[in-house]
């Protein structure tokens, strides 16, 4: 069933005319409902949002009372009331610095590692494979404990150095995994015509397999990005001095549980959300660029 | 050449043992094994494998916290865990997500993202649907924010007075929803819940499949089109068999964060819900752990939900391969 799909050659002579015709008539009562659903799901995603987004410019009167109206002016006070008592402002930093740092790191190791697991047959491999498995399906939790008196030994507990090491072990079986996936993928042909004009196993993966590899990078770059900047567990356990992000917003919202300024809290959300959002907007370009691009070749 | 190639599409590349040029041990090969296998195994395995494995140490202690006493204590924490009320409902509820949250976001997630490439112009090359870049980067926002964040934006949506859901509804006409706390009534906490972890994964996952999608070469989808393949056709034979690895390691992937689900039961319901109908196993530990200052008895909680998660991704692999294996042998 699947087969015959799949091999049927491309070379299928092209029927012009009537076919052609029928497949574009379904066609468009497919991409009519196709439109529909996918309008929908985006307001169920948007408008919540939206709504957050609304609410940051309330004030506390306001935000108590209806919920479905305008506020009647822009309330700003909100935002300096969030940035000076969240203390979004330092933890903005000291994420930016970890998660930059983590992610520059996982990525290569993770390529390097899922690359060699991928492509060479040595014994052990599936060992590894396997063992990096359990480490995706690994509870954090349990490693909770065990893992504050390693970095404790190492001296790099309540560091900024011993968080980006975690985050990178942590995120690196995720990493292994799915570039796994991408580099089994790569046609072969082109490493031994690398191998072949006498590149070493050292450029023919840095020259020639990464390049090719670079949708699978990029999608996983940005799935790492957005782990390691969301991640609230490993923090709050590890506690450096300088928090992150997430544990500021933690904070600040068991704050605003007795405070009860929930335009403020509704500030503190935008100030968090908004930029990673932006960054995610510009880099999702250059994701599907890189995928045409990969599809094309 | 063609002994190479014909290993590729058997999908398993092997190294062409036996070729004159290929010299065993040069410089070159056994830094590039070791820098590449080496340094990210070594990280893995101190901080992760490593702790892993003491914690299993741990939950056979009655080990107290960040005290010196620590007493062998073999098995008791297991015995006590199966007479713990509590832990069994946290237990259940773990579960029931683990089966519940991955099958709804992987179905939807699928399916979204099969619509946005599969539809589109009905001639020429399948580009996917006009407009679909829109709703593609607009369904991944949820995974840019942090989970906290989410929690924290849900908890407001449904709170009974000033929450956006109760207004809508009713304004609608529903009468019945006002003032009703979704997150306070024991029937609709749970489903509620998992709405939020849903809503939060479907955008992360659909942009996964999407980019799977893509990365198949175009022309399979056009000679399926040619021969006259129709769109929810193309959609189950072809989309799914060929990003079926995708859907493997997303469905797993799913379900690890749907047993944990810590950090969105912390945020919408900190203290485990009515009649604890919310509480899920992290949640009990962290209590355990860091509330009552037991860590060998939090240790073993743990331990169990490795146990609950190990079996949870046996499971998918076993599902998989008995579907699927056939499939893969005998395509090509």
């Amino acid at each position: 069933m699947t087969q015959t799909a799949v091999t049927e050659p491309t070379d299928t002579p092209r029927s012009a005319g009537q076919p052609r015709r029928r497949s574009n008539d379904r066609s468009v009562g497919f991409d009519v409902v196709a439109h529909i659903v996918l309008i929908l799901w985006s307001l169920l995603v948007v408008l919540p949002l939206l709504w957050v987004f609304v609410s940051s410019f309330k004030t506390t009167k306001e935000a108590l009372g209806n919920p479905l109206t305008w506020p009647h002016s822009f309330h700003w006070q909100n935002y300096a009331t969030a940035w000076n008592e969240s203390g979004v402002g330092p933890a903005f930093i000291n994420t930016v610095i970890v998660v930059g740092c983590s992610l520059a790191i996982v990525m290569v190791l993770g390529a390097m590692c899922s690359y060699v697991l991928a492509r060479f047959k040595f014994f052990g491999n599936r060992v590894i494979y396997y063992l990096m498995l359990v480490g995706l399906t690994f509870p954090p939790f349990l490693a909770i404990v065990p893992l504050f008196s390693i970095l404790k030994n190492l001296s790099l507990l309540n560091t900024l150095g011993g968080l980006i090491v975690t985050y990178v072990a942590f995120a690196l079986p995720f990493t292994v995994f799915f570039l796994h996936a991408f580099f089994r993928r790569l046609p072969f042909d082109v490493y031994e015509a690398a191998q072949v004009d006498g590149a070493g196993e050292w450029r023919t993966f840095f020259q020639v397999m990464l390049p090719m590899a670079r949708p699978g990078m990029a999608s996983v770059a940005i799935f790492n990005f957005l782990g390691l900047w969301n991640q609230f567990l490993l923090p709050t356990v590890l506690k450096p001095d300088d928090s992150v992000l997430t544990q500021a917003m933690s904070q600040f919202q068991s704050q605003a549980g007795y405070a009860v300024d929930f335009g403020a809290l509704f500030a503190a959300v935008v100030i968090t959300v908004a930029p990673v959002l932006v960054v995610y907007i510009i880099f999702q370009r250059q994701l599907r660029g890189s995928v045409v691009a990969g599809a094309v070749k | 050449m063609s002994s190479t190639v014909s290993t590729t599409s058997a999908g398993r590349p092997a190294r062409p043992a036996g070729r004159g040029r290929r010299r065993r041990l040069t410089f070159d090969r056994v830094s590039f094994f070791a820098v590449f296998l080496g340094v990210p195994l070594v990280i893995f395995l101190v901080f992760v494998v490593s702790p892993f494995v003491q914690a299993i140490y741990y939950s056979l202690t009655d080990w107290g916290g960040f005290s010196a006493t620590m007493n062998f204590i073999g098995i008791d924490n297991y015995v006590k865990l199966f007479q713990d009320d509590t832990f069994l409902r946290s237990m259940r509820n773990s579960i029931i997500l683990g089966l519940v949250v991955p099958f709804v976001t992987i179905v939807l997630a699928l399916a979204l993202a099969t619509v946005v490439t599969v539809g589109g112009s009905g001639t020429g090359a399948v580009r996917g649907l006009t407009k679909s870049n829109l709703y593609r980067v607009v369904s991944f926002f949820p995974y840019a924010v942090p989970a906290i964040v989410i929690g924290i934006i849900w908890a407001q949506i449904y709170d009974p007075t000033t929450g956006i859901l109760n207004a809508v509804l009713t304004h609608l006409g529903f009468d019945d929803a006002k003032n009703y706390a979704w997150l306070g009534d024991s029937r609709t906490a749970m489903a509620a819940s998992i709405f939020v972890i849903v809503w939060s994964f479907v955008g992360f996952y659909m942009v996964l499949f999407i980019a799977g999608i893509r990365g198949v070469d175009p022309e399979i989808f056009e000679s399926a089109r040619l021969d006259g393949a129709s769109r929810v056709r193309t959609a189950v034979s072809i989309v799914i068999p060929l990003i079926r690895d995708n859907i493997q390691t997303a469905y797993i992937y799913v379900g690890i964060a749907a047993l944990d689900s810590f950090v969105y039961m912390a945020a919408l319901n900190p203290d485990g819900g009515p009649q604890n109908s919310t509480l899920v196993m992290s949640q009990d530990l962290y209590t355990t752990a860091f509330t009552k200052g037991q860590f060998g008895y939090a240790t073993s909680m743990g331990v169990m939900l490795a146990v609950v998660t190990l079996a949870f991704a046996a499971l998918v692999f076993i599902v998989n391969a008995v579907t699927g294996g056939r499939e893969k042998g005998s395509r090509r």
